[in-house]
């Protein structure tokens, strides 16, 4: 599904990424940890398409097409979703404006026919439930007055309403509480664990990694997957650190 | 600012810097429009500018003890647009200020007020949103005067613009004097591009980015329409002004 190879980027002429290769099936969960500045963001951002994120080196094929070419918004229509760390507000668009325009744009350009008002609702109002998020909170601006858990979770009924093939989880478990971290967790298999989706989960910490059992685990360090291992690799990091297994 | 200006003023006098005196002169001199509130009543009036002929207006308003007025602004209009207020403040009474500006072309839309608190515990807020396109120009020019013994003030001007061309204009002067004690004035003024955040999160979720700038500015133009009494019927035009811009 995804064929990362030997990807260089940089950002503000600093390089960030320095030769990372990750290959993702469909069917197949994969969590990348690593420290702090190892660039684990900034795959995030790069595969997302954002701008000031420039490759240098490397290919990067999703669905058998070359994802780099493809804007921000193509690469969304095509199945890619990224769950962002810190979800922006935007203040005087309502979710329900602004999820029910993006999710219109995607079916659109794949040529599919656009949600009526009442059937996208409907459709909010399930994966809201899902992720038990007051369907209240989903008419008031963008993230506007969220706390952090609450705006995770709104990234999770996001995902939920837009069924990407391919998420990418930045730090999606930051900020989380116990119970909103098993909420999540419960919404994130809910909806992506499936034989024909993917998911990519960035994260510090093992602790959303029993929620959400990976069947990879990568060490991303110095801007490279320096060891690949099973879920028992998460585990051995929350143990003995980064720069011990890193190394 | 004085009372009715007999002689179109020039670019030196500091309410005129940024003027579009060519087109003003054609409708100068200018009838002043006075507004009088009596203490404790209400009152609210909109003012639109559309269409292709330049405007001019100059509103002089009085409010009593205890009044409240609302003056909402649409300036959207194809030529220059120059509204000038002045507003005096008895004790306790409440102005609120909501003008949204669109101008593209070679457009100048400008507001220069000048909020006068005569007397303890007057509230004054005045937002001003304006969006330049081409090599249009918009203009906020405010000042807000807190007079000796008007003690308890609480005034307020939040005033932003939004530039979609290299070649548009923002000039944006808030201004306080304040000669009294226990005085509560906020001045907030930027002027700016869209967020490059948010709009690459809207592009991330599927919208393509004409589609993420219109809404992101849909957003920042009806804030300060808000609460207008013909509110639906204004939020329309401004939405079909900001088409026109973009």
């Amino acid at each position: 599904m995804l064929i990362i190879d030997n990807l260089h980027a940089a950002v503000a002429d600093k390089p960030i990424l320095k030769g990372l290769s990750l290959t993702i099936n469909a069917g197949e969960i994969h969590a990348i940890m690593g420290p702090n500045g190892a660039g684990k963001s900034t795959l995030g951002y790069v595969l997302g398409g954002r701008p000031g994120y420039e490759v240098t080196g490397g290919t990067v094929t999703f669905q058998g097409q070359d994802l780099l070419a493809h804007e921000p918004h193509e690469r969304a229509a095509m199945g890619l979703f990224l769950g962002f760390q810190y979800p922006v507000e935007i203040p005087g668009v309502s979710f329900v404006q602004f999820l029910r325009e993006s999710l219109n744009a995607q079916r659109r350009s794949r040529g599919e026919e656009p949600l009526s008002g009442g059937e996208f609702l409907k459709l909010a109002r399930e994966k809201a439930a899902l992720l038990k998020l007051d369907m209240d909170m989903l008419k008031r601006p963008v993230n506007v007055g969220f706390s952090g858990g609450e705006k995770k979770r709104a990234e999770m009924v996001q995902m939920g309403i837009l069924d990407p093939t391919l998420a990418i989880l930045d730090e999606t478990d930051s900020g989380l509480d116990i119970d909103a971290l098993r909420i999540v967790g419960d919404g994130i298999n809910a909806v992506m664990r499936r034989a024909d989706k993917a998911v990519l989960l960035i994260t510090h910490y093992q602790r959303l990694l029993d929620y959400v059992k990976p069947d990879f685990v990568h060490v991303l360090a110095g801007g490279r997957i320096v060891r690949t291992g099973g879920p028992e690799l998460a585990l051995e990091l929350e143990e003995r650190g980064y720069e011990d297994v890193a190394a | 600012m004085t009372g009715n200006l007999a002689v179109l003023p020039t670019r030196s006098e500091e309410d005129f810097r940024y003027a579009d005196l060519a087109a003003l002169a054609p409708l100068w001199p200018v009838t002043e429009q006075r507004i009088v509130v009596p203490a404790g009543e209400t009152g609210s009036v909109t003012v639109i500018h559309s269409g292709s002929d330049a405007l001019v207006r100059d509103i002089a308003i009085d409010l009593g003890a205890g009044a409240q007025f609302s003056l909402y602004v649409l300036s959207a209009g194809e030529a220059s647009g120059r509204i000038a207020v002045r507003v005096i403040l008895q004790a306790g009474a409440q102005f609120h200020l909501g003008a949204a500006q669109l101008a593209g072309g070679d457009a100048t839309a400008e507001i220069v007020t000048r909020v006068v608190h005569a007397a303890p515990g007057a509230v004054s807020r005045q937002v001003v949103r304006s969006v330049a396109a081409g090599r249009g120009t918009v203009n906020y020019l405010g000042k807000v005067l807190v007079e000796k013994g008007a003690d308890g003030t609480d005034g307020a001007q939040s005033v932003r613009a939004m530039l979609l061309d290299r070649t548009a204009t923002a000039n944006a002067r808030p201004e306080l004097e304040i000669h009294a004690d226990d005085v509560k004035c906020a001045h907030g003024c930027a002027v700016g591009e869209l967020d490059a955040g948010a709009l690459f999160y809207m592009a991330q979720r599927g919208l393509p980015p004409e589609i993420a700038k219109r809404l992101m500015l849909q957003a920042f133009v009806a804030e300060a329409l808000a609460g207008a009494q013909n509110e639906a019927v204004l939020q329309d035009q401004a939405r079909a002004a900001l088409e026109a811009l973009l």
